[in-house]
């Protein structure tokens, strides 16, 4: 681990609101979204779904479709070519079904055509021989012995017998001795938790445009966190070099976590190719429900001991997740997350992974963490409830510090929980009184955080402006936040530097922006390129002056003699020595490839007040406070935003989103009408304390801050809400017909 | 397709008796456009009633109101007068949609849709309101409660259209609200819903009361022993009471994704109860 990075400073940029450079383009409109790419001789591509949840693909005849005039190509799954086992291969028979349709809503054909009805008229007229098989949506009816087999050939060795073919991986953690752990407890309890299926609601449907050339080399033009991610994919599905694969991701409406992979871009290029045409594909609003990835649906058993003082015990849980028809690792998360904020001498989480005929989940803020936190909050809750304790006071006795051993393996180095929770509360609002109905919940949360691959070029321009070029969609202001480092860093305004965001073609390698990873690992190469372009602009005032290199210093944005002795030279600026470059040795950049260690777990407490009408079930959010570490807010505006952003997710998490399947195992909900996220209306002011625990990992001690708030809202509403009725609630969404069933007894 | 904008009532019956195929009246489109849109219907004609100028219009007749079929919520909602005779209607109507589909949506577009979850016809229905259809066979007034008969189905022959609603003459101490429940607080489709309008006596009284539920039947539905419950009442916790039982009885919902049947009975009795109190107080403020 990469812990000696950090180093106190005073910063003179880091820290401040600046404007964010996307604000105007995405006000008037000029901003480029993946839909908003033309270019010319651009055809329509549109696709086929499966109606049915599980069934036999006996036949395509894609013949009628082929004749219409104006149609130019037609794609099966047959035209992909055969892999190896992996996740390309799992992307490939997800945006398109090869035997089987697993799902409803899976793509069994697409087409492209001179126009868009015309490409609808085209679908209609491939005639698909579908021999409908029984499916399983639910966990508990995937996991049982006899159950539908979704697909074979995907379970792991370690896999306990006595399951279907569906479960295929098992993740267990922990350390200590559960039964003498138990056997010290005042109160043992068990519960059971299910979380649905939840979507991360982006408002900007996934779209590809795909451009092949007659020489085999091709274009994409998509919306995506990840554009290396997305050429490595399609690549290897395309059988083709990755350095043939030119991708730009285009500016991005909400990913959190859904956009990191691929839904359409296969079949965009595949239609491309076989057309010799660009092809453009833009999904519906209801192709991206019934067939993006939605997160995992959970069933969750929590057992947990403590004593009558507050002092947890012991404590394991077991996990259940699904997450569609293909392998996936998010339960692995979750049972390594599930006790991550507490500091326990025994502990263990068993994770199963279950496929089930639905969507291919994909990441959703904190993959895993949310569903486990909640089952593992609430349960504390509970006990709380038992003894007649302060839930922040038994948090704070049980909370992990530093030097604890984290239920998932790792001793945290210094972390923010035990500073996070006592600004809860000393917080007003967690003193303020509560009106009639009404109850507050208390809630932690964690999530890891992560590095990774990294690449930044830093160009200094003849000008002295800076150029950052980097290569990961900005989905929550990296863009201004990588500026403002390379200033600070640099000595320079925030005004004289760009980021700017660029393709495959233009900079190495760079992970997709997931794990809360941009800020820390983009902004520690940012800053390693600076002092690399630093270290260049004192060998060119080296030269200037005709000195050593190793007798000049950077302060404040200028290269100086370092002392008395080196000669007596004016500072030289970098506009100065950027003007002069051409004849000092060429152009300087700075530059800059890692991959990233060291990102710094996160930690975060909620605080909600809700009120809940006894008549209807209805819950309203009445106050809404978010407490987080983010290491040190660079940019402190974007960094409440996220825990904002995290927060509403959340709560919609909590209070009503949910993938709803009917007896056939399709999807009823495909629109936003009845998946039901937050309106602006449904939310309080959410207010946002920021925390600043350096990590140790980074120059400036920034710690993601993307995902962990999303994790406390579940367990933080469903408390509030068992309290604010009396009784407690084991199943999310808390929707307003469960709420009633509850008081009244049901 | 074939698009035709008429300026008169005439020329949209013509129309609709001559058309080759499926025709569909558009006046704000919200719901038309959207299922076009979605594949959900493709109709050969569309005739658009926005042209003529008296559907566009609130007038004053025999001192009630009438509606042309073309006005939308937005206009109806900048109308001081109307609103002030008809608050829950106002409130049913403005719920409709965003501040965009407001400018567009109209009551004869949402009655012609027959969702039993449409905002604005358990208050038209509360309100007695009354529908002029014109049609191939010149022109009836019916009943609001009778144009629907189903989900997405109503009474209406082929080659007839709503042209306006009457809204009757409102006696002293009258007042209407309208209640539905939805999750969220806005942009949602009524899980449960219901209108009241009633009318008091000098003493407080009810001496006249209509109770009409959305989202629990196939169609909105008048319930009349709700009716039975108020009159007579000063609106007392029993004769309150007596209403919600009377709604819940009448409810015969379905389990969907929107809402169970044993939730759905519940709610309604709540809301028409809520409903009734607020009419009552509004009621009582315009003496």
């Amino acid at each position: 681990m990469a812990l000696d990075e950090y180093e106190k400073r005073d910063f003179k940029v880091v820290g401040k609101r600046m404007p964010r450079p996307d604000a105007i383009d995405k006000v008037t409109g000029r901003a480029l979204y993946g839909a908003d790419m033309h270019v010319p001789g651009m055809l329509v591509g549109k696709i086929l779904r499966s109606p049915h949840a599980h069934a036999r693909i006996k036949a395509i005849d894609t013949s009628a479709a082929e004749a219409l005039e104006g149609v130019r190509a037609v794609v099966t799954g047959a035209d992909f070519p055969d892999i190896a086992p992996g996740e390309a291969r799992n992307v490939r028979d997800n945006t398109m079904a090869r035997d089987k349709a697993l799902y409803d809503g899976h793509a069994v054909a697409a087409v492209a055509a001179t126009s868009a009805a015309i490409a609808r008229k085209a679908l209609k007229l491939i005639r698909v021989e579908y021999e409908i098989l029984p499916h399983v949506t639910e966990i508990s009816d995937a996991m049982k012995p006899d159950a539908p087999v979704v697909q074979e050939g995907f379970v792991q060795e370690n896999v306990p017998e006595g399951f279907s073919e569906n479960v295929i991986s098992y993740h267990q953690y922990g350390h200590g001795d559960l039964d003498a752990g138990f056997a010290q407890a005042d109160k043992v309890i068990t519960r059971r938790f299910r979380t649905a299926a939840t979507h991360q609601g982006y408002i900007e449907p996934h779209a590809a445009l795909a451009s092949f050339g007659a020489d085999g080399t091709a274009d994409l033009w998509v919306c995506t966190q990840g554009h290396y991610f997305v050429r490595q994919l399609c690549a290897e599905i395309l059988q083709m070099d990755q350095a043939q694969l030119r991708v730009t991701a285009s500016e991005i409406g909400g990913g959190f976590g859904g956009k990191t992979t691929c839904f359409i871009e296969p079949v965009a290029l595949m239609l491309s190719k076989k057309a010799g045409a660009p092809v453009k594909l833009v999904m519906t609003r209801q192709e991206v429900f019934r067939a993006s990835g939605p997160t995992v649906s959970s069933e969750i058993e929590v057992r947990m001991g403590m004593t009558k003082d507050g002092r947890i015990t012991a404590a394991e849980a077991e996990l259940h997740y699904q997450g569609g028809a293909f392998p996936n690792i998010t339960v692995q998360f979750g049972a390594m997350a599930a006790f991550a904020c507490y500091d326990l001498q025994a502990v263990q989480t068993r994770g199963y992974n279950v496929l089930t005929n639905r969507p291919k989940q994909a990441a959703y803020r904190a993959p895993g963490a949310p569903m486990a936190i909640y089952a593992v909050e609430s349960v504390v809750d509970e006990l709380c409830q038992e003894f007649d304790l302060d839930p922040l006071e038994v948090r704070l006795k049980n909370a992990a510090r530093k030097g604890t051993r984290a239920s998932y393996g790792p001793t945290y180095p210094d972390i923010g929980l035990v500073a996070t929770l006592e600004a809860a509360q000393a917080h007003p609002h967690y003193s303020a009184p509560l009106g009639p109905n009404q109850a507050r919940g208390v809630a932690c949360g964690f999530w890891f955080n992560f590095g990774g691959d990294t690449s930044v070029s830093l160009s200094v321009d003849f000008d002295g402006s800076i150029t950052v070029t980097e290569g990961n969609p900005d989905i929550g202001g990296s863009r201004v936040s990588i500026a403002m480092m390379a200033a600070e860093e640099l000595g320079v305004p925030y005004e004289s530097v760009r980021a700017v965001v660029t393709d495959t073609g233009s900079l190495g390698h760079n992970e997709v922006t997931d794990g809360s990873r941009v800020t820390f690992a983009v902004g520690l190469a940012t800053i390693k390129a600076a002092r690399a372009a630093k270290r260049e602009m004192c060998r060119r005032a080296a030269k200037i002056w005709g000195i050593d290199e190793d007798a000049v210093v950077w302060e404040d944005g200028c290269a100086k003699p370092a002392g008395p002795n080196a000669g007596k030279f004016e500072p030289l600026s970098i506009k100065e020595i950027a003007a002069k470059s051409s004849r000092t040795g060429g152009p300087i950049s700075g530059h800059h490839e890692v991959n990233a260690e060291g990102a710094g777990v996160s930690f975060g407490v909620h605080i909600a007040d809700v009120e809940v009408d006894p008549e209807t079930g209805h819950t309203k959010v009445v106050r809404y406070t978010v407490f987080q570490d983010a290491g040190k807010a660079v940019h402190p505006a974007y960094v409440e935003g996220q825990m904002q952003g995290g927060a509403a997710q959340g709560i919609g998490w909590a209070l009503n989103e949910e993938y709803i399947y009917d007896e056939q195992g399709r999807l009823v909900n495909p629109g936003f009408l009845d998946y039901r996220i937050p309106v602006a209306s449904d939310l309080p002011y959410i207010d946002a304390v920021i925390l600043e625990i350096p990590n140790p990992g980074h120059p400036y001690g920034v710690r993601g801050v993307g995902e962990t708030g999303i994790v406390p809202p579940l367990a933080t509403l469903s408390n509030a809400v068992s309290r604010a009725i009396g009784r407690r609630m084991y199943e999310l969404p808390m929707s307003p017909p469960r709420i009633l069933k509850a008081i009244k007894g049901g | 397709m074939q698009y035709l904008a008429p300026t008169s009532v005439d020329e949209v019956v013509a129309a609709l008796a001559q058309a080759d195929g499926r025709a569909r009246v558009l006046a704000g489109g919200t719901d038309l456009l959207v299922q076009m849109k979605s594949d959900m219907i493709a109709p050969d004609i569309l005739v658009d009633i926005k042209r003529i100028p008296e559907l566009r219009e609130i007038t004053r007749e025999g001192g009630g109101w009438r509606i042309g079929a073309a006005v939308s919520g937005a206009e109806f909602n900048e109308h001081a007068d109307i609103c002030a005779d008809w608050p829950g209607l106002a409130e049913a109507f403005d719920l409709i949609g965003s501040t965009q589909v407001q400018g567009r949506c109209t009551l004869a577009g949402n009655l012609c849709n027959a969702s039993p979850a449409a905002d604005s016809v358990p208050a038209m229905v509360a309100a007695d309101a009354v529908a002029r259809v014109a049609g191939p066979n010149g022109t009836r007034d019916v009943p609001v409660v009778d144009i629907p008969v189903g989900p997405g189905k109503t009474s209406l022959a082929a080659g007839e259209f709503i042209t306006s609603i009457f809204l009757p003459a409102r006696a002293p101490r009258s007042a209407d609200a309208y209640l539905r429940f939805i999750p969220r607080t806005e942009m949602d489709i009524a899980v449960a819903s219901a209108g009241v309008s009633l009318t008091l006596d000098d003493d407080g009284s009810c001496v006249a009361a209509r109770v009409a539920l959305g989202a629990v039947a196939p169609t909105v539905l008048l319930v009349e022993k709700a009716t039975a419950a108020l009159i007579g009442t000063r609106l007392e916790g029993a004769a309150l009471a007596a209403l919600a039982q009377a709604c819940e009885s009448a409810a015969t919902p379905i389990d969907d994704k929107r809402g169970t049947v044993e939730f759905r009975k519940q709610v309604v009795g709540v809301l028409a109860r809520r409903a009734a109190r607020v009419a009552q107080n509004r009621a009582e403020e315009r003496a």
